[in-house]
């Protein structure tokens, strides 16, 4: 099976060419300023040539490639690909400095350094990135996601193959991702909606999941999965209890029982995977469908320009409930969706953990298949969602920084559901998360403080 | 018979490039790499440092037995290939041995070109090529007190400082006018040349040896200008021919190497060359070259592998580009391209900025067409080379690009990079 690694990543569009990250680099690699010594070049274009449309920063360094062309050029094998890192080691006393290697490289990312006299590389200082650690901006990440598909690749997919969801569905891979780390001692609870309409609590007397499933009603998921856990408790046997239900199941038709989980305290981990409406039933409107949205119930035409009202954010209703855990995620970053899984894991076996993930629905939302974890990527990018978690103890705290994010039009503009929108109604979605993010900077000082 | 579904011959460069290549698509169809060495596979360019003593005989190795296991490969070392038959899709081995294949792969390189000097046969020479030549040149440094090089190519250079540097009196003959020639202009081979001069190497340059001689200890030969010249080690290094003496009567197209299409096939069916071996596509032009230079094996091998092994990402060989990177008494010299307008076809319409600075040893000579990269070379210059040869390869427009590049070519190429291919 093929392994995926950590990687250092590198937006351009947060960089201001500070240069923080090359000094640190070259104090780790020679204990000196100097940014000879630096693996990591920033490249600011001092002279922009005119009508340049790119960010004038650039960037070369070791993308430690999977299928290194500096280590087949090596004639004196002083070059490897690490297998159980990814990085690509340079073995001094192999080198023969030939500098066949530069040729092979076309990013500029080993290179002779006339000081030391060989040639030198990143090795992502052993996976602690000292230029990442500097970077002001977050213009720079260590991004984790490539190691958690080689830890989780080998656990049991706990769906069966074949289940019904469209192409290029978010919510299955979500669940598929999801049972997997949780693992088979589990309830999982189905509502009504897209994930038990795939088939994941099966046909004809067959079940589409590997472990206890049922399908509850809409409105009495977070009582049932209350009602089996305290059954569980009684006969002394320590059983994960887990709710996949979708937007509607969580914030319309469910909130009611959900709340009153939550102020319980009740032992179980809700997740709401959010499609923004009524997806598998024909693409109704729902309270989680973000103003202007074309749905089957919120039309296109003269009396109507798309949603009127706007989405609750059901994430922040939840935290008002002080619950054990609270966290949003988005399958675009998978490395902090583990992570937060696994503390709302944790945190289900005290009292009540609620994880919000985002569900870009391709053929409810309408934009290509292909396009679904690029989509994720852009809500983030603009702020449209925000990856946020919070306990009582520590508050709310943003996994990703919310500063400079990309224009909410960038986001809009590559969805069917958005096509219509007029620039006021754009102005209005922008304003929209502006402000929401404003408002939980508000919750993020309170923390602080606190 | 002996059947594998592909069959490799050769365990150098262009061979392992290709394993790598076919497992990436196949992991299990039969691998089998023959090769005539009686190594685990290593490179010639590693040579010169096992004759200088940096690097040990026994830690070149690019891969080692695990690797085969794991990989599923059966590697045969020290077996010759000497007879193909395409009509048959069948090797023969020089024990009897017949190997059958589905597809087969021709990775047998080059080796040492014997010039015909006169009286060259009856003399005893050395060569450098195999590892065994490495060590008998090492141990012949450390015996000999004089030596004599023919030929001023790579192979010609990294021996003549090696033998310098074990403290022999060394000079080198060169038939053409300058070192290196094809990588540098004269003016760059100038500032080379003067390096080795300055460490007491003799540089006879523009001279033809007409007539070798065996001597009781060593030999003495004789220049076109009737000069004699003596000595107890003779290198033969006057280039290297492609290894092709098995495709006699196989009807495999054969020139000056053997003839290869944009994928690295042969006019037979199921017969691919990659590597030293070949002559394919030059880059600048129609023609077809030899370019016996290790990026461009490593290039071809990969070609093939995937053609052989169908792999759906098979892109065309874009044609060789002269390339070289070489370290001579601690300093930097690298080629990337074309070098040297006066004996290309390039020389109209084409732009130069040359800097240099002799003081410092410093060269740059920049060459620009139609606003394209067409090479670059420096000596004791930052450069990437493997930048630079995207550059030439993409014929990326760097008219506004230009004077930033001239001025910088390595941070501007990395700028260039980083905005184009990212
Ligand atoms: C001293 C020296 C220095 C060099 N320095 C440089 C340099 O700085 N930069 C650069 O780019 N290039 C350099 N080169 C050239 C570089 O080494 C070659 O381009 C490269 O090795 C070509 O790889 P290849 O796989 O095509 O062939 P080779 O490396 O020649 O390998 C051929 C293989 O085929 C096998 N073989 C041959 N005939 C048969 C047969 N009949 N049956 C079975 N097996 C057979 C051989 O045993 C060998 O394994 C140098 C070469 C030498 C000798």
């Amino acid at each position: 099976m093929a392994l995926g690694y950590n990687t250092i990543t590198f937006n351009p569009d947060k960089c201001d060419g500070c240069g923080d990250c090359m000094r640190a680099c070259s104090q780790a690699k020679a204990g000196t300023d100097d940014p000879v010594h630096s693996r990591i070049q920033i490249l600011a274009n001092e002279t922009p040539s005119t009508g340049e449309q790119q960010s004038p920063i650039e960037m070369a360094m070791c993308r430690q490639c999977g299928d290194p062309k500096c280590v087949s050029n090596c004639p004196a094998a002083a070059l490897s690909k690490d297998l159980s890192s990814g990085t690509i080691d340079w073995d001094s006393s192999k080198c023969v400095n030939c500098l066949l290697c530069t040729v092979g490289c076309a990013f500029g990312g080993i290179t002779y350094n006339v000081e030391v006299g060989h040639v030198t590389k990143c090795d992502t200082c052993d996976g602690n990135p000292a230029c990442v650690k500097v970077c002001p901006h977050g213009a720079l990440e260590y991004n984790t996601s490539g190691s958690v598909y080689t830890r989780i690749g080998d656990k049991e997919d706990l769906f069966v193959p074949g289940l019904s969801a469209c192409q290029g569905c978010n919510s299955e891979l979500l669940i598929r991702h999801t049972l997997r780390n949780v693992g088979s001692n589990v309830v999982v609870a189905t509502p009504p909606g897209c994930i038990p309409g795939m088939g994941t609590v099966g046909y004809n007397g067959k079940t589409g999941t590997k472990v206890p499933v049922f399908h509850p009603l809409l409105t009495n998921t977070a009582s049932m999965l209350a009602g089996i856990k305290k059954q569980y408790n009684r006969v002394g046997r320590d059983v994960t209890m887990l709710a996949l239900a979708g937007d509607g199941g969580v914030g319309d038709v469910g909130f009611q029982s959900l709340s009153g989980a939550a102020e319980r305290n009740e032992q179980q981990l809700f997740m709401c995977v959010d499609n923004e409406g009524y997806m598998n039933t024909g693409m109704q409107s729902s309270g989680s469908t973000p103003a202007g949205s074309w749905t089957s119930t919120t039309p296109v035409g003269k009396e109507m320009q798309g949603k009127r009202t706007d989405a609750k954010n059901m994430a922040r209703i939840m935290m008002m409930h002080n619950c054990e855990y609270v966290a949003t995620a988005s399958l675009s970053f998978m490395d902090d969706y583990y992570d937060k899984l696994d503390k709302a894991l944790a945190a289900s076996k005290r009292g009540f953990a609620y994880l919000h993930v985002y569900a870009p629905c391709p053929t409810g939302w309408r934009f290509p298949a292909a396009e679904t974890i690029e989509v994720c990527r852009k809500q983030v990018e603009s702020n449209f969602v925000t990856l946020w978690e919070f306990t009582p103890d520590q508050g709310l705290q943003f996994t990703r920084s919310v500063d400079k994010p990309a224009p909410l039009a960038d986001y809009l503009k590559q969805i069917g559901k958005y096509r219509h929108l007029n620039q006021d109604q754009i102005d209005h979605l922008q304003r929209r998360v502006d402000n929401q993010v404003k408002s939980l900077k508000a919750f993020e000082q309170t923390s602080a403080v606190s | 018979m002996q059947h594998s579904k592909y069959l490799i011959i050769g365990s150098s460069h262009a061979a392992l490039e290709a394993v790598a290549a076919i497992r990436m698509q196949d992991p299990d169809g039969s691998l089998t790499l023959i090769t005539r060495d009686k190594h685990l596979p290593y490179s010639p360019t590693v040579l010169p440092y096992v004759v200088s003593g940096r690097s040990q005989p026994d830690n070149i190795n690019l891969k080692d037995q695990a690797y085969f296991d794991l990989h599923a490969i059966e590697f045969i070392p020290g077996r010759k290939v000497e007879k193909i038959e395409p009509e048959n899709h069948c090797v023969i081995l020089d024990n009897g041995q017949q190997w059958q294949y589905d597809k087969l792969l021709l990775a047998t390189g080059a080796s040492p070109l014997i010039p015909p000097i006169s009286g060259l046969d009856q003399t005893e020479f050395l060569v450098l090529r195999t590892l065994e030549d490495a060590i008998a040149l090492r141990q012949a440094s450390s015996q000999a007190k004089k030596a004599i090089v023919l030929g001023a190519g790579l192979v010609g250079m990294h021996g003549a400082e090696n033998l310098a540097e074990a403290g022999l009196d060394v000079t080198v003959v060169e038939m053409q006018t300058q070192v290196l020639p094809g990588y540098f202009d004269p003016q760059a081979a100038g500032l080379i040349e003067s390096a080795f001069s300055q460490h007491g190497v003799t540089m006879k340059m523009g001279h033809r040896a007409v007539r070798i001689e065996q001597q009781d200890n060593g030999c003495q030969v004789e220049l076109e200008n009737g000069e004699t010249l003596e000595a107890d080690l003779l290198l033969v290094s006057t280039g290297v021919k492609p290894v092709t003496d098995y495709c006699a009567g196989s009807g495999i197209e054969t020139d000056q190497g053997i003839l290869v299409d944009d994928h690295m096939a042969t006019n037979q069916t199921d017969i691919w060359a990659a590597g030293d071996v070949t002559q394919a596509g030059d880059f600048y032009s129609n023609a077809q070259v030899v370019t016996g230079i290790l990026p461009d094996a490593v290039e071809q091998g990969r070609i093939a592998g995937m053609a052989m092994s169908e792999d759906p990402c098979l892109k065309s060989y874009n044609g060789g580009i002269p390339i070289n990177t070489y370290t001579f008494y601690g300093q930097q010299a690298i080629s990337v391209g074309v070098s040297d307008l006066s004996t290309g076809t390039l020389a109209d319409c084409s732009e130069v900025e040359l800097s240099v600075d002799t003081d410092n040893g410093f060269f740059q000579k920049i060459i620009f067409k139609d606003n394209q990269l067409q090479g670059i070379s420096g000596i004791n210059a930052a450069l990437d080379p493997g930048i630079m040869w995207q550059l030439i390869l993409r014929r990326i427009d760097l008219a506004d690009d230009k004077a930033d590049f001239v001025a910088k070519p390595l941070e501007t190429g990395r700028r260039l990079m980083s905005r184009t291919w990212r």
